[in-house]
């Protein structure tokens, strides 16, 4: 094991928690899910004494709604554990992962809305299922001619894909009605103690909890899915995909599997996003988030589940952060300008220095070292 | 389907079609040469193009044209395009080059797997589309008009203009000239050879790296070439000019058979009027979807394109 060789004191860290009893990792866990939900409330800060304004920037982001920016990560944290099926559990390049969320949102907004084309007020609890099977119909149309190709012909196409939904959405006298886009979206079923509607306009807080408990049963499908038979067939693909197929695992089918999946996840998280928005247009789903979740993949670093939550978490809350942040501390710095610019950056870097990411996979980073290890020689050129 | 108008500007839309598709070609040889070496999508060719249209445009600039200067004179003309051709070659093979040294060599030195290589191709892809953004405020700009379109004949009926005869000329030039080079030039057997078998030709005495460097020289001198086209026919840019236009150039090659340079200038032709053929019978606004449609159809039937793949002839 190389990546054992030379243990860091996050190595050490993780080591000893992995050495506890069980029953303090689960309670350990309970604590950290419980801060989660009472994250975006007020009291928990002005209990905690942070100076209620503008100042308090610990982990408030001053210049936007908190908690609508908490939903905003959370849905980055979900797509990101989405698309570590497809890129970092069976090493497959998806570029259009956008595309799938954009299906997710649209067949929603398109079955509840009754300003839709289609004219159905189904609810919404309904219209979810029928947009994660849109979803993952979507992905194995995509998937079928493409995946017994090699890999790098689905980069291509999965990009053009989530260009053409964008092109297509982007017709006024499409079926999504271009910049008009479709209004009227059905908020999540649901009423309070006192009657009103728990899922509301204003507050973006149920969202978030919503959002929040589906991640969390999403962590624990994958989790299972990981150390199934299905999740050993992905790692095996990732590795080595001939050597996989030799040895009897289903390529193909497996393949597919991954990218239907990571689809249906995208899909879902569409289908939570134009329930709480109430209202998508073309602009809603341009090409760079694409590319933001990819950043956030591998950023964390692709191949495991933690690092897929903390890089989603990274890229999205970070930029919101550091824009109220930089307010106080004087620098006005646009970060959504310099967003994609800064994410490339760190995407290249990332590859040549640090290729298994922030939060490693134990077995990726090992794969890496010895991919190192096994390099060729090259031939010295006399002008270097 | 609007079939009166499909028939009835059959010939107007095919010599449209031949022209755009000529431009496709040339960024498409960019895609072909790097992928018949490496086997390496490269993401990053489309801002190759994008940075040659904005070189040609600061030249002109700098010249002393805008967009509200009258067209030059025959004489002033042919310098500033010329100037701006050489200026757009430069510019692209140089972010060609400097694309591969600072992202791809790295990799290559530590050995990385396939999927690190086309993630660093699309993070260099944003970075230097997004750099561009950011310096140019993201807005669209004209450019001045160089060569003024005149009709020099007509086709059936359809009228033919110098600069699309211009940019159906230069291309074919181009590709003609990239052929004999790659297939007649000691360099050009180098990069077949590497094509082939890498290590191989390198134990043969062949220098890879120099391979590399020079397979990313020649692709950005098209796609230059390309922009500086696309430059006087068009007259516009944008930072995210060369997204399309990339996403078009490498369905055009794979249509061709990516890694086989003539199979580039066929799918690029190929490209270019069936998009126009499309845009014709169901309306303009489904003309983008043709090239992505063709290239999904294409890969179910066809993986290996039109004419095969081969830059080194036999490939396994």
């Amino acid at each position: 094991m190389t990546a054992t060789a030379h243990k860091g004191k996050l190595a050490q860290m993780r080591q000893r928690w992995s050495d506890m009893p069980k029953q303090v990792r689960w309670a350990g866990l309970a604590a950290l899910v419980a801060f989660f939900y009472i994250l975006p409330n007020r009291w928990f800060y002005e209990y905690l004494g942070f100076p209620i304004g503008s100042e308090y920037f610990a982990f408030y982001t001053t210049r936007s709604d908190f908690a609508a920016v908490l939903f905003d990560t959370a849905v980055f944290v979900l797509l990101a554990v989405g698309l570590n099926v497809v890129v970092g559990f069976t090493g497959l390049l998806d570029l259009g992962y956008f595309g799938f969320y954009a299906v997710g949102a649209y067949t929603v907004a398109l079955l509840t809305s009754p300003a839709s084309r289609l004219d159905l007020t189904w609810p919404w609890l309904a219209a979810v299922p029928v947009a994660i099977v849109v979803t993952m119909i979507s992905g194995v149309i995509l998937g079928t001619p493409t995946l017994r190709l090699r890999g790098d012909y689905l980069a291509i196409v999965t990009l053009g894909f989530a260009e053409m939904i964008r092109l297509y959405a982007a017709r006024n006298d499409g079926l999504l009605q271009g910049q008009r886009g479709i209004p009227e979206v059905q908020h999540p079923p649901g009423p309070m103690v006192d009657g009103r509607p728990l899922f509301g306009v204003v507050d973006s807080k149920p969202y978030y909890w919503l959002i929040l408990t589906v991640i969390i049963v999403i962590i624990f499908a994958m989790r299972n899915l990981e150390r199934s038979r299905v999740g050993r067939a992905w790692v095996a693909i990732r590795e080595d995909e001939d050597a996989a197929e030799i040895m009897g695992v289903p390529t193909f089918k497996y393949k597919l599997w991954a990218f239907a999946i990571g689809a249906a996840v995208g899909g879902l998280t569409g289908a939570i996003f134009a329930g709480k928005q109430t209202f998508i247009n073309s602009d809603s789903f341009l090409l760079e988030s694409s590319i933001l979740v990819l950043a956030a993949v591998i950023l964390g670093g692709a191949g495991g589940i933690k690092g897929a939550i903390i890089g989603g978490a990274l890229t999205w809350y970070l930029p919101e952060w550091f824009r109220g942040f930089g307010q106080i501390i004087g620098l006005d710095f646009d970060t959504a300008e310099y967003r994609i610019l800064i994410f490339g950056l760190i995407i290249i870097v990332m590859m040549i220095f640090r290729p298994q990411g922030l939060v490693p996979n134990r077995r990726r980073a090992a794969e890496f070292a010895d991919r190192r290890k096994e390099a060729v020689p090259q031939e010295t050129v006399p002008s270097e | 389907m609007n079939f009166a108008e499909f028939f009835g500007n059959f010939p107007a839309l095919t010599i449209t079609g031949l022209e755009q598709g000529a431009i496709y070609a040339l960024v498409a040889l960019g895609y072909t040469l790097v992928y018949g070496v490496l086997r390496l999508i490269n993401f990053a060719h489309s801002e190759v193009f994008m940075v040659g249209t904005f070189t040609a445009l600061w030249t002109w600039e700098a010249l002393g044209y805008n967009q509200n200067t009258a067209a030059p004179a025959f004489g002033a003309m042919l310098v500033a395009v010329l100037v701006g051709l050489g200026a757009a070659m430069a510019a692209s093979a140089l972010t060609a080059v400097t694309v591969e040294v600072v992202a791809y060599r790295p990799l290559r030195k530590r050995n990385a797997p396939p999927l690190a290589f086309l993630i660093t191709a699309i993070g260099a892809s944003f970075v230097i589309a997004e750099a561009f953004g950011v310096g140019t405020h993201r807005a669209p700009f004209g450019m001045p008009v160089m060569i003024p379109s005149e009709t020099l004949f007509t086709v059936f009926g359809a009228a033919v203009t110098n600069i699309q005869l211009l940019v159906l000329g230069v291309t074919l030039v181009m590709m003609a000239a990239l052929d004999q080079f790659v297939n007649r030039s000691r360099l050009g057997r180098g990069i077949r050879a590497v094509a082939q078998d890498a290590d191989t030709a390198a134990l043969m005495g062949v220098n890879k790296n120099r391979v590399i460097m020079l397979v990313f020289v020649l692709g950005g001198l098209m796609a230059g070439v390309a922009a500086l086209l696309w430059s006087v026919r068009y007259g516009y840019t944008k930072f995210n000019v060369g997204f399309l236009i990339g996403l078009k150039a490498f369905s055009a090659a794979v249509l061709g058979g990516i890694g086989n340079l003539r199979g580039a200038l066929l799918g690029g032709l190929l490209l270019g009027i069936a998009e126009n053929y499309a845009a014709g019978l169901f309306g303009g606004d489904w003309k983008d979807f043709t090239g992505f449609v063709l290239l999904v159809v294409l890969l179910m039937f066809r993986p290996t394109g039109l004419l095969g793949e081969s830059l080194g002839r036999a490939r396994a």
